[in-house]
């Protein structure tokens, strides 16, 4: 299974399924990671953690520990 | 008068288009949730005067922020004549997914597409009148920074207002669409107001939802257990939002046609390249925040006072001597403005002063403007224009979109003291004004961390305590001949900011223990500051300071006076006599003691007591502390130019400032030339460290009145008390650490062994005792 927060900085993937508390959960989809949505892996920040992500569109930032809640598609 | 409410995602342009409609002055930022409560203006451009509210920016009528929250009920309760809904078009699927649920709502709306220019710019079209025929809500193209499409916006709106509308759901065509019709013929059958929205939230297991309507929630259960979904099973929650996202990119996404296809690198882009680069991003930072600061405070600006040659600078023998700094160093843009302002209001006061002489001649009429009034108003008037020109650069920081991308930067390392990057951007806002600062953690939802950064918002000095700094750290100069007082300047910030961190540290050890929120933020495009928001901003700012000025401040300045020149049986103390008799004088003597161990208490002699006062007065107004002083110096100065002897500390001055000293005491006007502040230092003998330690205890200790009120009004009932205590003792401690390290540096060693005590105790009592974790 391969997580968010297992991306490379400027690999792209499609969002298989959401996980993890449900404030969180509601709050990822929200903000459009939803399954089916594909993300691109901006950067990560200087010392590693937050990581942003374009999503739709748009920049987002959220947290290895956050990005760990995404399951994408493939499989390695 | 019909209502139209705003309602859109954070930082979609809703306030910017307030302030167009209502030609308001709000305050608009570039990053997500600068408004964090609902504001009403009045559109009186159209055929009929319109009420406009501004609610907070939303991403989803979930009910998981409080400003969330606010939205959602103002729009279900307070029932506006139609929503304005902002659709920021250079974020089209978002954006839709808050019109997808605000349509479900029984409410006339209006979608109002804005950022055309930026659209436009971007050679990218959009189909609006397909998407109006597919939302079937009328759509008006608009961009409220360069004001276009305003009337035609308001004119739809008012003619869609006048129809009744009954909710609709993108998710009629889905697998769920029995489910919400069986729930909303419920409700209906209740009577209740708005069905389809509380039929859908109640599926989504919304928990205001199911606290509101307890007896449907059996009912809906049963319903859903007659559903299942392959990809979701039970999770309604993420199938509700996913079949939302999927009508969206399948209806309304085609209508956008972009000019580039794929990832392209914009400017933005290339801005953030650098920005955050991984090696460059803290060092930039770093580099941002000093200069902020040397530009604002420093009297050797750029250093060059080294490399020029700089007897010109000082304009020596004109009327603007020293206006752009002395033969030491070139001043820094803020001290250019508040050199500028401080030879003004010299002026004005002294024209002010001849004007009441030419009227009267009584002589306590005399002392109460000069010395009560425009001493301590000039005081305080002087540093308006520093203030503000730090408040410039702190908004063009915010407006730029920088102070999101510090949130993000700064996140791992703010996460280690218990708090996440987010909870950044409102301390860093408390360098301008802890009121605004502690209103925006409404933005931050986890409790804790809300509590944790209200409490040390006051510790990132705000611009009515850097007076305080500026004409303390100014007189040590002076009196004990100390170069480099920005440094101590720039030294007092940190020690702030280290109080912040320990203070957050130990809360979260103990008080507020509890795991960190998640951090889960947009970054905005970066872009040019708008002049003209930065300007009505400003000018809001110093509108909000002048009538503080002439409000709360000169009424402190006239009350001191009075206290400070009378006793207690209403008899005027002459000057001849000593102030110790006043009413002021007894207050003070009787609390003096308790600053004894901060260094400005007893050991200060008999006229110790003007600091206890002060720092007493801070508590009305930061401001105050200043005004204060002025007032109380000029009576000092009157006071020695009677008896001498009252200059306990004349051993510490140099000769020239004593010349000084005595020259003013001569002239007799005692209410100019920042030799107050020296005038004190002479009379009470307080040192270096006793100085340094009322700045730190006047920096820590509870805020102004209106950042009080406010903390009261954000926090939880019962949390306000033991946040003023929390002041008051960490601005005891610290201040007290201060004076002892400075006075015996040795003493450096006990403090730092007993906080690693404190420390250690709370670590192995929270190993003993772990929170159970949340689910």
């Amino acid at each position: 299974m391969k997580r968010l927060s297992d991306f490379l900085v400027g690999e792209v993937g499609i969002v298989k399924k959401v996980n993890g508390e449900r404030m969180i959960r509601r709050r990822l989809f929200d903000m459009g990671i939803t399954p089916g949505a594909e993300i691109y892996m901006r950067k990560k920040a200087p010392l590693g953690d937050p990581i942003e992500i374009t999503i739709r569109g748009y920049e987002l930032t959220l947290r290895n520990m956050e990005a760990k809640c995404i399951e994408m598609e493939g499989n390695n | 008068m019909k209502r139209f409410a705003l309602a859109g995602n954070p930082n979609c342009g809703k306030t910017t288009l307030f302030n167009s409609l209502t030609g308001s002055t709000a305050h608009v930022g570039n990053w997500p949730g600068v408004t964090v409560d609902k504001r009403e203006g009045v559109y009186k451009k159209g055929a009929e005067p319109i009420s406009i509210v501004d609610l907070p920016g939303i991403y989803s009528l979930s009910p998981y922020t409080p400003e969330e929250v606010v939205s959602r009920n103002y729009i279900l309760d307070e029932k506006p004549d139609c929503v304005i809904n902002i659709v920021d078009v250079t974020n089209l699927e978002r954006n839709l997914y808050l019109t997808t649920q605000i349509m479900e709502m029984d409410v006339p709306v209006v979608i109002a597409l804005n950022m055309m220019d930026i659209l436009e710019k971007q050679g990218d079209r959009i189909n609006a009148k397909e998407l109006e025929k597919r939302l079937n809500i009328p759509v008006v193209e608009i961009s409220a920074l360069k004001n276009t499409g305003m009337d035609e916006l308001m004119k739809v709106a008012l003619a869609t207002c006048k129809k009744e509308r009954k909710g609709v759901t993108v998710l009629e065509h889905t697998e769920l669409s029995h489910l919400i019709g069986d729930v909303r013929i419920a409700l209906q059958g209740q009577e209740v107001a708005n069905p389809l929205f509380h039929a859908i939230k109640l599926i989504e297991n919304d928990e205001i939802e199911i606290a509101m309507h307890p007896q449907t929630v059996k009912m809906v259960e049963e319903f859903k257990n007659t559903f299942t979904n392959d990809l979701f099973g039970t999770d309604f929650e993420a199938l509700v939002a996913d079949a939302r996202y999927r009508h969206i990119t399948k209806n309304y996404s085609p209508l956008l046609t972009k000019k580039a296809k794929g990832i392209k690198l914009t400017s933005s882009d290339k801005a953030d390249r650098i920005l955050t680069n991984k090696w460059l991003a803290i060092p930039i930072f770093l580099v941002i925040l000093f200069s902020m600061f040397h530009l604002t405070f420093s009297e050797n600006f750029l250093f060059l006072s080294g490399i020029l040659n700089k007897d010109w600078v000082s304009l020596a023998g004109t009327h603007f001597e020293g206006l752009f700094g002395s033969g030491e160093g070139i001043a820094a843009p803020g001290v250019v403005l508040f050199n500028l302002m401080d030879i003004i209001t010299a002026t004005l006061s002294g024209w002010i002063g001849e004007g009441v002489a030419n009227l009267t001649s009584t002589e306590w009429i005399l002392n109460l403007v000069n010395d009560g009034i425009l001493a301590g108003l000039c005081a305080v008037l002087s540093f308006v224009p520093q203030i503000i020109f730090l408040l410039l650069l702190l908004s063009i920081l915010e407006d730029t979109g920088y102070m999101a991308r510090v949130a993000f930067i700064l996140d791992k390392i703010f996460r280690k003291f218990g708090v996440s990057g987010r909870a950044f951007i409102p301390m860093i806002m408390g360098f301008g004004c802890s009121v605004p600062a502690m209103i925006n953690t409404r933005t931050l939802a986890d409790e804790r961390e809300r509590i944790l950064t209200i409490r040390t918002i006051p510790f990132f000095t705000c611009g009515a305590k850097l007076p305080i700094l500026a004409a303390v750290t100014g007189a040590i100069a002076m009196a004990f001949n100390v170069a480099n007082v920005d440094l101590i300047t720039y030294a007092l910030y940190v020690i702030g900011m280290a109080t912040a961190v320990i203070t957050i540290l130990v809360m979260r050890g103990t008080t507020q223990r509890g795991e960190i929120a998640p951090f889960i933020m947009e970054l905005p495009t970066y872009h040019m500051p708008s002049f003209k928001a930065l300007m009505i901003h400003l000018w809001d700012k110093t509108k909000h300071y002048i009538k503080k000025v002439f409000t709360v401040i000169l009424a402190s300045t006239i009350i001191v006076w009075f206290l400070s020149n009378f006793r207690w049986n209403w008899t005027i103390i002459e000057a001849k006599e000593t102030m110790n008799e006043s009413i002021l004088a007894s207050i003070g003597q009787f609390m003096q003691p308790i600053f004894t161990p901060l260094g400005f208490g007893s050991q200060l002699g008999s006229l110790g007591w003007v600091f206890a006062v002060a720092a007493i007065l801070g508590l009305i107004a930061k401001e105050n502390v200043i005004a204060g002083f002025l007032t109380l110096s000029s009576v000092i100065l009157a006071m020695m130019a009677v008896n001498p002897d009252i200059l306990v500390n004349a051993g510490v001055l140099s000769e020239e400032v004593l010349a000084e000293l005595n020259a003013l005491i001569e002239s007799g006007e005692f209410g100019e030339d920042g030799y107050e502040v020296v005038a004190m230092i002479a009379a009470t003998g307080i040192e270096i460290p006793g100085l340094i330690s009322f700045i730190v205890f006047n920096m820590t200790t509870i805020p102004c009145f209106a950042a009080v009120a406010t903390a009261r009004g954000e926090l939880k009932k019962g949390t306000a008390k033991w946040t003023i205590l929390f002041w008051i003792l960490t601005s005891y401690i610290v201040s007290m650490a201060t004076y002892c390290i400075l006075t015996w540096w040795w003493t450096a060693f006990i403090f730092v062994a007993l906080m690693t005590l404190v420390i250690c105790i709370i670590r192995l009592y929270n190993k003993k005792h772990p929170i159970a974790k949340r689910g």
